[in-house]
C-alpha cells in the first residue's frame, strides 16, 4: 500500500524541468502513466526496477553521445508503450502519408501504442483491419511502393508467420528485383515480442532470425523507451523495410526520461552501455536487464572480473566494428538470445567473430539462449537464458 | 425506439418480441453499416427469397421485428424457422458485346470506340502474337532461359488496357504483356527484359517476362503468386488517400485466386473501400490443374458476393465486353471510392510456359478447337472488317511489318551484354550498402580475379566496380 502510494506521487512528478506538459502526447491519456516498480511485469525480469540501463535523470539522458546534440530540452518520465506512441504521434504530424494499420490499433492498441492517434489524426490514418498478417503486411507494402509512410502493427510476433511470404520473397527483394524502378522502403512492420512471463508458446517468441536471413530487411530491437522512440523514428525514416521488434515485458516495466523532441538514433550501430576489460557479452531487447543481473552476479564471484555489455539493437545490418573491436580488447565473447539456439542470431555472430578475431579469442565463443523447444509455459523460467545460466556462462568463459 | 413503438401489435409470440432496449440502438448501427453493401429494404429480402427459388423460407412476420440485430448481421438478416442448408446458388452470368462473328449482339452495347484506337488494339494483337513465337522460339533454341505465352488472352489485355489511363497503377502475375505493349512498352524493353541485358530496367536479375516500368505505371512482376493482390490494395488506399482521380488494377489466374492472399486483399479492399479492380483472368488452367479441380463454387466472380464487393464476369475473349467492363468497374473506383471484382473468362492456347507441354494434361485436338471456334484475335478482327476499317491485305501487310520489327529489336537485344556483374550487389538496400555486402563482393572479386576463366566477364559490360 505504501509503496504503491510512492509510486503514485513520483508517477505527478514525471516530468523534469522544463515543465510544460504539453509536448507529451501520451500524457494527455493520464491514467495511463505508471511507473515502473510494481508491475507484475517487472517480476519477471528481476533487473528491470534497478537498472542502470535506464536513464532515469536528464542529465544521463543529455549526456549520452547519440543526445547530446539535442542540448537539453523537455524530457517525460514515460515508459516503452508511451515512447512508442510519441514515436508515432511524432511521425503522422511531420509526415501526411504516414499511416499505422493493424488489428485492434484504433481503440489504442491491445499494449496502447496507438493510444490518442485514431482521434487525432482520423479513421483514414489510423485504422483497423481485418484479421490477416498477410494481407496487413502486403497493404503496407502496396502503400509504401506507392511512395506512401507505411506503419504496419502485427499483434504479436509470435503471429507474424503467415506475412513471411510477403515479408521475405516481396519487401525484402522490393527494390532489387526491379532493377530499383519500385521500392517499398516506407514500410515498417512493428510487432512485440519476447517473454511475458505467461506468454507460453504463441506469446513470447523472438523470430528476429528468420528475417536477419532475408537480404533487404532491416531487423531492429530497442532496449528502453529511450531507444524505442529513436530508433522507431529512424526505422520509420529508412529507405528500406524495417521490422521493429519490441520487447512486450518492457511496455510498461521499463520507464525513462524520454526526450519530447522529434530525434532519431542510428539504424545497424550497437551501443556499449558497460565499458569492461575481460569479456564482451552481447545481446538486445529485454535480455540486456538480464545480462546486468549475471554480470553483476559473476563480478561479485569473481573479484575484479570486468565485464563490457553491448546492446546490439539492429539484428541486421549489425555493428561487427564496434563488437569486434569489443571482443579484439577482452578475447572473450558471450552472446545471449531468448530465441532458440539452433539457428539462433548468435550463431551468426559468433561464426563471423571467430572468422574475424580468432587468434585472438581466449576462449570458444559461448551462447546462453533458449533450449531448442517451443516457448513452454509452466517451463518458462528453465527455458530462458535466465541471470544464472548467463553468470555461469561468464565463469566458463574466464576459466577457460 | 422506433422497435418499441411497433412491439404491442405487431407481436404473434411474446418471446421473439421482447428486444432488450440496449440491442435496439444496433439496429440503427446495423442499417448504418448496410447502406453501403446490401439494401435491407423489402425489395432486397425478395431478391435474396428469389435466389433460393427452389425452397420458400417459411418466415415469421415480415416485419422489422424479424430483422436480426447481431453486430455481425451486416447484411441485414432475417429470421427463419425454416431448417433450410442453401446448396445452389444463382449462377452469375457472362457478359459480352460481340459473338464469336465479331458482330455486335445489341448495338448500344457497342462503345463505338475510335478507328484508332481500334487498330491500336488490333496490331497490339497480332504484335503480342508474332513476339511470343519468336521468342517462344528462342527459349527453345537456348538464346533465352524461359518464356511465357499470352495466345487466347490478347483481348484481356488489351480490352482492359484501353479502358485504363497511366494514372492507373498496374499489378500483373505475368501473363499481362498486352497491357504493357498497350501503354507502350516497346519491343526493345521487352526483349532487354528476356535478354536480362544491359537496357533491361530489372539490371538482368529476374527471369524472363517479369516486366516492371515506373514510366509505365505498371509494377515489376514477381513470381510467387497473388502476392501483388493485397498489394494493390496498399497502392489504391494510396491514391484515395492522394485524391488521386485513377485507380489500381491487379491482374491475377483462378489459379492464384486460391491463394491466401487474394482472400486477404479483396476483403481488405472491401472494408477499406479502396479504388482497385480485382482483374481474374480465368483461363481454365493453373498449370496443368483445371479449374474443376481448382475450386468448387460458380468461378471467382462467385466471391465477390462474400467480399461484398461489385463483381462482373465477361466474356474474356470479347475485347469489347472487357473494355466496357472495366471502363465502368473504373468509374465506379474512382467515383465511388469502392473495389470491384471483374471475372473474365478465357481459354489459355499456350502452354504455361517454357517449362510445360500441356499435350501432357490436355488434347491438342481441345485446344484447337477453341482456337478454331472462338479467337479473341478473329472476333475482334471481323468486328474491324465490319467497320470497314480492315482487310486482308493490311493484315498481311501488319503482320509482315510487325515481324520485322520484332525480329530487329531481337537481334539487336541479343547482340547487347549483360549489366555488369556489379549490379549482383547493388538495391539490395536503399542508402548506404551495408559492410556484409561490401565484404563479400571483396570476396568475389579476389576470387574472379584468381579464376578469370571460371569467372568470364566479356558477356557482361563490366566486372565488378573498384
Amino acid at each position: 500500500m505504501a509503496t504503491r502510494r510512492i509510486a503514485l506521487s513520483v508517477g505527478r512528478k514525471f516530468v523534469q524541468k522544463p515543465k510544460s506538459l504539453a509536448a507529451c502526447a501520451c500524457l494527455q491519456n493520464r491514467s495511463y502513466a505508471s511507473s515502473s516498480n510494481n508491475h507484475p511485469d517487472a517480476a519477471s525480469l528481476p533487473g528491470l526496477a534497478t537498472s542502470k540501463i535506464l536513464r532515469s535523470s536528464r542529465d544521463q539522458v543529455f549526456a549520452t553521445p547519440e543526445l547530446k546534440h539535442l542540448g537539453g530540452g523537455e524530457t517525460a518520465k514515460i515508459n516503452l508503450y508511451q515512447a512508442v506512441n510519441e514515436a508515432l504521434h511524432t511521425a503522422l504530424a511531420k509526415d501526411d502519408t504516414a499511416v499505422l494499420f493493424g488489428e485492434d490499433v484504433s481503440f489504442g492498441g491491445v499494449f496502447r501504442c496507438s493510444m490518442g492517434l485514431a482521434p487525432k489524426f482520423g479513421a483514414d490514418r489510423v485504422f483497423n483491419t481485418p484479421l490477416t498478417e498477410q494481407g496487413i503486411v502486403a497493404f503496407g507494402i502496396g502503400l509504401a511502393s506507392a511512395g506512401h509512410t507505411a506503419i504496419a502493427e502485427i499483434q504479436f510476433a509470435d503471429y507474424v508467420f503467415p506475412a513471411f511470404d510477403q515479408l521475405v520473397n516481396e519487401a525484402a527483394k522490393y527494390r532489387y528485383r526491379s532493377g530499383g524502378e519500385f521500392s517499398c522502403g516506407g514500410l515498417t512492420v512493428r510487432m512485440p515480442c519476447m517473454a511475458i512471463g505467461h506468454g507460453g508458446l504463441y506469446h513470447s517468441q523472438s523470430p528476429e532470425a528468420f528475417f536477419a536471413h532475408a537480404p533487404g530487411l532491416k531487423v531492429v530491437i530497442p532496449r528502453s523507451p529511450i531507444q524505442a522512440k529513436g530508433l522507431l523514428l529512424a526505422a520509420i525514416r529508412d529507405p528500406n523495410p524495417v521490422i521493429f521488434m519490441e520487447p512486450k515485458i518492457l511496455y510498461r516495466g521499463a520507464v525513462e526520461q524520454v526526450p519530447m523532441a522529434d530525434y532519431t538514433l542510428p539504424l545497424g550501430k550497437a551501443e556499449v552501455l558497460k565499458e569492461g576489460k575481460d569479456v564482451t557479452i552481447v545481446g538486445w531487447g529485454s535480455q540486456l536487464y538480464v545480462l546486468e543481473t549475471a554480470i553483476a552476479m559473476a563480478e561479485k564471484a569473481i573479484p575484479g572480473l570486468s565485464c563490457e555489455l553491448i546492446d546490439l539493437r539492429s539484428i541486421v545490418p549489425w555493428d561487427i566494428e564496434t563488437v569486434a573491436n569489443s571482443v579484439n580488447k577482452t578475447g572473450r565473447l558471450i552472446i545471449s538470445h531468448e530465441a532458440p539456439q539452433t539457428g539462433g542470431f548468435a550463431g551468426e555472430i559468433a561464426a563471423t567473430i571467430q572468422e574475424r578475431c580468432f587468434l585472438r579469442l581466449e576462449a570458444p565463443i559461448q551462447r546462453v539462449t533458449g533450449w531448442d523447444t517451443p516457448f513452454p509455459l509452466a517451463f518458462e523460467r528453465f527455458y530462458v537464458p535466465s541471470a544464472a545460466r548467463c553468470a555461469e556462462a561468464i565463469k566458463d568463459t574466464m576459466s577457460y | 425506439m422506433l422497435l418499441r413503438a411497433l412491439l404491442p401489435s405487431a407481436c404473434r409470440a411474446a418471446d421473439r418480441c421482447a428486444i432488450p432496449s440496449n440491442l435496439a440502438r444496433y439496429s440503427v448501427a446495423l442499417a448504418a453499416a448496410s447502406r453501403r453493401r446490401f439494401k435491407t429494404s423489402a425489395s432486397s429480402q425478395n431478391a435474396t427469397s428469389a435466389a433460393h427459388q427452389n425452397h420458400q423460407f417459411q418466415e415469421s412476420t415480415p416485419d422489422k421485428l424479424n430483422k436480426v440485430l447481431f453486430p455481425g448481421a451486416l447484411g441485414g438478416s432475417f429470421y427463419t424457422e425454416s431448417l433450410h442448408f442453401i446448396k445452389d446458388y444463382p449462377t452469375i452470368p457472362t457478359y459480352r458485346v460481340l459473338n464469336t462473328d465479331g458482330a455486335v449482339i445489341v448495338p448500344d452495347s457497342d462503345p463505338n470506340l475510335s478507328k484508332d484506337l481500334c487498330l491500336k488494339i488490333y496490331k497490339d494483337m497480332l504484335t503480342l502474337n508474332a513476339m511470343d513465337t519468336i521468342l517462344y522460339e528462342a527459349q527453345r533454341q537456348g538464346r533465352i532461359s524461359f518464356y511465357m505465352t499470352n495466345y487466347g488472352e490478347e483481348a484481356t489485355h488489351m480490352g482492359s488496357a484501353a479502358a485504363l489511363s497511366l494514372d492507373d497503377m498496374v499489378f500483373g502475375q505475368y501473363r499481362e504483356a498486352g497491357v504493357l505493349l498497350h501503354r507502350g512498352f516497346s519491343l526493345d524493353e521487352f526483349m532487354s527484359q528476356c535478354y536480362s541485358n544491359e537496357l533491361d530496367y530489372g539490371k538482368g536479375r529476374q527471369m524472363p517476362v517479369h516486366y516492371g516500368s515506373r514510366k509505365l505505371n505498371f509494377q515489376t512482376i514477381s513470381s510467387p503468386l497473388g502476392t501483388q493482390i493485397p498489394q494493390a490494395t496498399g497502392a489504391a488506399y494510396a491514391y484515395k488517400r492522394d485524391g488521386k482521380k485513377a485507380c489500381v488494377i491487379v491482374y491475377f489466374g483462378e489459379g492464384a485466386a486460391s491463394e491466401g492472399d487474394f482472400h486477404s486483399g479483396i476483403n481488405m479492399a472491401a472494408t477499406l473501400e479502396a479504388p482497385v479492380i480485382f482483374f481474374c483472368r480465368n483461363n481454365g488452367y493453373a498449370i496443368s490443374t483445371p479449374a474443376h479441380e481448382q475450386y468448387a463454387g460458380d468461378g471467382i466472380a462467385s466471391r465477390g458476393h462474400g467480399y461484398g464487393v461489385a463483381t462482373i464476369r465477361v466474356d474474356g475473349n470479347d475485347v469489347l465486353a472487357v473494355y466496357n467492363a472495366t471502363k465502368e468497374a473504373r468509374r465506379m473506383c474512382v467515383e465511388e471510392g469502392r473495389p470491384v471484382l471483374i471475372e473474365a473468362l478465357t481459354y489459355r492456347v499456350g502452354h504455361h510456359s517454357t517449362s510445360d507441354d500441356s499435350s501432357a494434361y490436355r488434347s491438342k485436338k481441345e485446344v484447337t478447337d477453341w482456337q478454331k471456334t472462338d479467337s479473341p484475335v478473329t472476333r475482334f478482327r471481323k468486328y474491324i472488317e465490319s467497320k470497314g476499317w480492315w482487310s486482308d491485305a493490311e493484315e498481311a501487310s501488319w503482320r509482315q511489318e510487325t515481324r520485322k520489327q520484332i525480329l530487329k529489336a531481337f537481334a539487336e537485344a541479343e547482340r547487347k551484354k549483360k549489366p555488369a556483374v556489379e549490379e549482383l550487389f547493388t538495391d539490395v538496400y536503399g542508402g548506404e550498402m551495408p559492410w556484409n555486402l561490401k565484404e563479400q563482393k571483396e570476396k568475389l572479386r579476389a576470387v574472379m580475379e584468381k579464376y578469370p576463366v571460371e569467372y568470364d566477364t566479356s558477356d557482361f559490360t563490366a566486372g565488378l566496380r573498384s
